[in-house]
């Protein structure tokens, strides 16, 4: 577990590259889709290069032009942020497979016709956001990230060019940049209190004082919002709803998990004397009324777009129950495990849904539920991809989602949190309601199929093998979760200084 | 990886490899189906019996793979598993020669309904096979999964709705399940299944939590095993076709739930621990009343399948009485219940569907003077109904003198009634039809209503012969009881093994 | 009281109306505004923070967050008011009102 002072180059190059590619592709305005895909094959191997660095060697640490904190940028890898870049980089990976087939550039001149020119370069800034996002070390560049991330999505969600999808973009960048802000006056009193910004810095500094709550509260509410929360989740539905497919399938999977994986790393490792248990309870409570209300509001959905983005919030509200599960627990793996366990296998069961969606609305040019006749005899691959991605949704196995409320179930079964516990295998039910509702209609007896127009494979496939790729999580737990566990990330600082 | 490791991961990859090639297969390629659908059932059915062979001779067949931290995937074969698994691989060859007949003519994608069918299968020998209660929890689930499509298989408005109550009900069953399972892990560790129980030691601390964990794993298998108040799926799954709720009925759901209820008692808990915890005489209580609730609805039904879901609700409660009554004979009449009341109910099924795809009759009331156009049909359900009741030489009534003989050298003798009672409504709502079948004068035209091609058989041979074959099993494990290899050997081996622990 | 501890406890004040403004206020335009009032007050306290009685030069590290802060929010403010202009162009002539429909 040595930490190298020079640091290996992929650290810098997962976030460079991208940048970079953003702006060669702005400047050079022909043949987008092929830029963007060699951009995005070269990222994704690039992160699996990290990864397999930190499997063999251990966490890698890297100063960015050689200049050291706290003027300097530290870059940071360990066990866990190696798994989130994996995760972004394999679903990016696949949104920018789908992304090629969604944005053709033989397309009438629709509303999405010239915007192909557009999605590449804002796509490739929110990659680099979120690389730069997970391998930072300290809470500033954080921020930076997070603005980067906010800005671009927001632009990516305006690519649909509709009134509801630029109103749905107006309130996500309020929302964002309330959240930002929030989360900068935090930083900032952070910086008044304890003199630094670097992780593990501030870990070894800070103990329960006012200025800590303050900042605590301050940057988890920034956080929370960002994740949309409830009942701070009023924003996503519209924005995910109304942005084109590919793009609602990257914020999905992970531009919300993005805040939530900083809210992880702080309150697991840099506020860590400072958190109470009945401070964790409040993001924790809030978690089990979004999966409730997610789920609830998702039943009455009309579109398929809009029940698969109600989905996303109730799926985000298990994630906040680790808090409480977590601070509980002394070693918090349990629930640790299960609330990123979750991530990825949300990630990848969200995005191949919201592909699906995409290929409904443009298969059949609408997705209005009720409506649904014959997708499984037209778009059978889809379809399939759909099922497989709903089972982990709802959480059977042997996904990656049974993974994650088996650990999350654990954990509240240890505490025992038996109102956590309910939410969980209560929030299992809902979620059977409201995919069985789209998956039933494949089964009706249909006898007009309806107007069909044909969509380009890689569409259809990306959707199946990511579908595919929550189930292959299910039968890698160990191996995962050994991983993530490189550098032993998450061990209670405070545990680490009472000794053995 | 050693032959005896990987072969209960072959037994289950035949159907399950055979299932997901089937999705692919056009829908016209009925030869290539067919020759699959055949091969997959025989080389599962020629794995099984080495697989008995195996375990008779005490052979450790045991494959494990990681799954979570500190719990694998467990399939291993036990006599009770080798039970469950022969039953399964015998009637899915016979059911799927029935469904490729019965479904001839029905518009509905046949290679969906074999790929689930499949599925189906490989769900229960997976269930069969588990060695933990994750891996049972994990082919539960996917049992659920694989028949609802083929509960909703017909694509009706009524179709959707009962595959609607299906999936409510066994996915709320489930998730009851889930929930005792992760707890039962919480509070004793890993949970491989082991003659005798394994949780002797922790009954010391964790008494009352043992006790919440017991009626919540029962109540969630319950579901699926029919226990009132939990049964209301299944007569609305009758919707589905002749072939499904035979399956369904005979093999698949209610045997899995019956079967887990045995595992827990046996195999998590063991028969000592349960009866000192005071856990087996409400489950007593509640199967009876099963028993009971169960016939009253049937006498009062006049659809034929409707009338034989309730009989399968009750029926399927002797195997959960067996189980919870103290004493090696009790429970050897519960286990080999298992097969002599699937291999019954299979074939009422197949002659349900008969009269159903030759003649359209559904009602009972519409059967006058059937047993002079479907005679072999019609001797195959005389024979299948007398074994529900009970008679000798029928295996049913072996099932019920073990129950019976166990539960006097218990001391329970409340249950000697419930058998009477039982057995006298089983008469009331049995033979009113074999009197109707056999001595009333057809009231309508029985004339084939069907395109099925039959040649000089009363109806097409790939009907009649499953039919016949297991009405003649039901009638030969009554009357060779006593071979090798009978269900009553193989049950008397279990519960020795069991109880000698 | 120290010149830094009033400029401090005023950038609190601000980022507090501000937030307030941006949350509570009912039209786009205005919780913009409410918003640059909130990243004022952020900046206020930052720069009254490098400010620390005892040292004799000013601490760079807060000045070069409030340096980063001010780029991020003009440009945000750039794009977030192109928005709302489109956003009347397509919906119609009618203001742009936040109907907010939890």
């Amino acid at each position: 577990m040595i930490e190298r002072a020079i640091g290996a180059p992929e650290m810098a190059l997962v976030v460079a590259v991208p940048l970079l590619a953003a702006c060669a592709i702005l400047l050079v305005r022909r043949r987008t889709a092929v830029l963007g895909m060699v951009a995005s094959l070269a990222i994704a191997a690039l992160a699996g290069c990290l990864i397999w660095r930190i499997a063999q060697e251990g966490p890698q640490r890297m100063n960015l032009g050689g200049w050291s904190a706290p003027l300097g940028i530290t870059l940071y890898a360990d066990g866990l942020s190696g798994w989130m870049l994996g995760t972004t980089a394999l679903i990016a990976l696949f949104v920018s497979v789908y992304g090629s087939g969604y944005f053709h550039r033989n397309q009438p001149a629709t509303q999405f016709g010239g915007t192909a020119n557009f999605f590449w370069p804002l796509w490739m800034f929110l990659w680099a956001a979120l690389n730069a996002l997970i391998l930072s070390a300290d809470v500033f560049n954080i921020y930076v990230a997070l603005e980067l991330l906010g800005l671009s999505s927001v632009a990516l969600v305006t690519l649909s060019q509709a009134a509801p999808a630029v109103s749905a973009a107006v309130r996500y960048l309020l929302v964002s940049l309330i959240g930002s802000l929030s989360y900068l006056m935090g930083t900032a009193f952070l910086y008044a209190g304890a003199g630094t910004l670097g992780f593990k810095e501030l870990a070894s500094i800070l103990h329960p004082e006012s200025f800590s709550f303050a900042a605590l509260a301050l940057m988890s509410t920034g956080l929370c919002m960002k994740s949309a929360l409830f009942p701070l989740h009023f924003w996503l539905p519209p924005a995910h709803e109304n942005a084109p497919a590919p793009v609602s399938a990257a914020l999905s999977a992970l531009v919300v998990k993005a805040s939530f994986f900083v809210m992880l790393r702080l309150w697991f490792s840099v506020f860590d004397r400072v958190v109470t248990e009945e401070a964790a309870m409040v993001p924790g409570i809030l978690g089990a009324a979004a999966v409730i209300a997610g789920s609830v509001q998702a039943l009455s959905a009309q579109r398929l777009k809009q029940l698969v983005a109600y989905s996303t919030v109730a799926q985000v509200g298990y994630l906040f129950m680790v808090f409480p599960l977590g601070v509980l627990n002394p070693s918090s793996w349990t629930a640790v495990g299960g609330a990123l366990y979750l991530v990825s296998a949300h990630a990848c069961a969200k995005a191949a849904a919201f592909m699906v969606a995409g290929n409904v609305l443009r298969a059949y040019g609408h997705d209005r539920i009720e409506d649904l006749r014959g997708v499984v005899q037209q778009m059978p691959v889809s379809m399939f991809a759909f099922a497989v991605a709903g089972v982990s949704l709802i959480g059977l196995p042997p996904s990656g989602g049974f993974i994650a409320k088996w650990l999350l179930l654990t954990a509240a079964l240890e505490g025992p949190e038996w109102g956590f516990a309910a939410v969980i295998v209560a929030g299992g039910l809902l979620a059977t309601a409201y995919i069985f509702r789209v998956f039933s209609r494949s089964f009706r007896n249909v006898t007009d199929l309806g107007d069909f127009k044909k969509i380009p494979a890689r569409m259809e496939w990306s959707a199946l093998t990511l579908s595919l790729c929550s189930m292959l999580l299910g039968l890698t737990a160990t191996h995962v979760l050994e991983f993530m566990q490189a550098g032993t990330p998450l061990i209670r600082v405070a545990m680490m200084e009472a000794g053995p | 990886m050693t032959f005896d490791n990987a072969l209960p991961l072959l037994i289950l990859l035949t159907s399950l490899a055979g299932g997901s090639i089937i999705f692919l297969i056009p829908e016209h390629r009925r030869g290539t189906r067919t020759a699959l659908n055949m091969a997959a059932a025989l080389t599962k059915l020629f794995l099984t019996a080495i697989l008995v062979w195996g375990v008779q001779h005490d052979h450790v067949y045991e494959t494990r793979l990681q799954f979570l931290p500190g719990i694998d995937l467990l399939l291993d074969a036990d006599a009770l598993s080798v039970l469950l698994v022969s039953l399964s691989s015998v009637l899915w060859l016979v059911t799927t020669v029935y469904a490729i007949a019965y479904l001839e003519h029905a518009p509905q994608s046949r290679s969906r309904f074999f790929g689930f069918f499949s599925l189906c299968v490989s769900s229960t020998i997976g269930i069969a096979l588990a060695g933990n209660l994750v891996t049972f929890l994990l082919f539960y689930e996917m049992l659920t999964l694989s028949t609802y499509p083929l509960v909703v298989h017909r694509g009706t408005e009524e179709s959707m709705r009962a595959g609607k109550i299906y999936l409510a009900y066994t996915m709320g069953g489930g998730s009851l399940f889930l929930f005792a399972v992760v707890w039962l892990s919480v509070v004793v560790g890993p949970l491989e299944f082991t003659e005798g129980g394994m949780l002797g030691r922790f009954a010391g601390q964790h008494a009352s939590e043992l006790r919440v964990i017991f009626f919540m794993l029962v109540a969630g298998l319950g579901v699926k095993a029919a226990l009132v108040p939990l049964h209301g799926w299944l007569p609305r799954a009758m919707v589905a076709p002749a072939p499904v709720s035979a399956l369904l009925h005979a093999v698949a759901v209610v045997k899995a739930g019956a079967f887990g209820i045995v595992r827990v008692i046996y195999d998590i808990y063991g028969v000592r621990l349960a009866s000192e915890l005071q856990l087996l005489q409400p489950l007593a209580v509640v199967a009876s009343f099963t028993i009971i609730y169960g016939s009253l609805c049937a006498i009062r039904q006049d659809n034929l399948k409707k009338r034989l879901a309730y009989s399968t609700v009750s029926q399927v409660s002797y195997i959960a009485l067996g189980a919870s009554i103290l004493g090696p004979l009790a429970a050897v009449g519960g286990v080999v219940h298992l097969v002599h009341q699937g291999l019954m109910k299979i074939t009422l099924f197949f002659c349900a569907g008969n009269l159903a795809e030759s003649l359209g009759i559904h009602e009972i009331s519409r059967m006058a003077g059937v047993g002079r156009r479907l005679p072999a049909t019609m001797a195959a359900f005389t024979l299948g109904a007398l074994g529900m009741i009970g008679a000798p030489p029928m295996a049913g009534f072996i099932s019920k003198w073990y129950i019976g003989l166990g539960a006097l050298s218990a001391g329970a003798e409340w249950v000697i009634w419930v058998l009477v009672a039982s057995t006298a409504l089983n008469a009331a709502y049995f033979l009113p039809i074999l009197h109707t079948i056999w001595f009333k004068e057809p009231a309508e035209d029985l004339s084939d209503k069907t395109g099925h091609a039959r040649g000089r058989l009363e109806i097409h041979w790939m009907l009649l012969v499953p039919t016949v074959l297991t009405a003649l099993l039901a009638l030969l494990c009554g009357l060779l009881g006593d071979a090798p290899f009978s269900p009553l050997e193989w049950s008397r081996l279990i519960v020795d093994r069991e109880f000698g622990q | 009281m120290e010149p830094s501890d009033l400029y401090g406890s005023v950038g609190i004040a601000l980022f507090a109306l501000g937030i307030y403004g941006a949350t509570a206020l009912g039209q786009f335009m205005r919780q913009v505004l409410a918003l640059n009032v909130a990243g004022t007050g952020v900046f206020m306290f930052l720069i009254a923070i490098a400010h620390r009685a005892g040292t004799p030069v000013p601490d760079p590290v807060p000045h070069a967050m409030v340096l980063t802060g001010i780029v991020v929010a003009v440009s945000a403010t750039a794009f977030i008011l192109v928005l709302i202009g489109r956003l009347r162009d397509l919906s119609g002539s009618s203001s742009a009102q936040d109907d907010r429909d939890d």
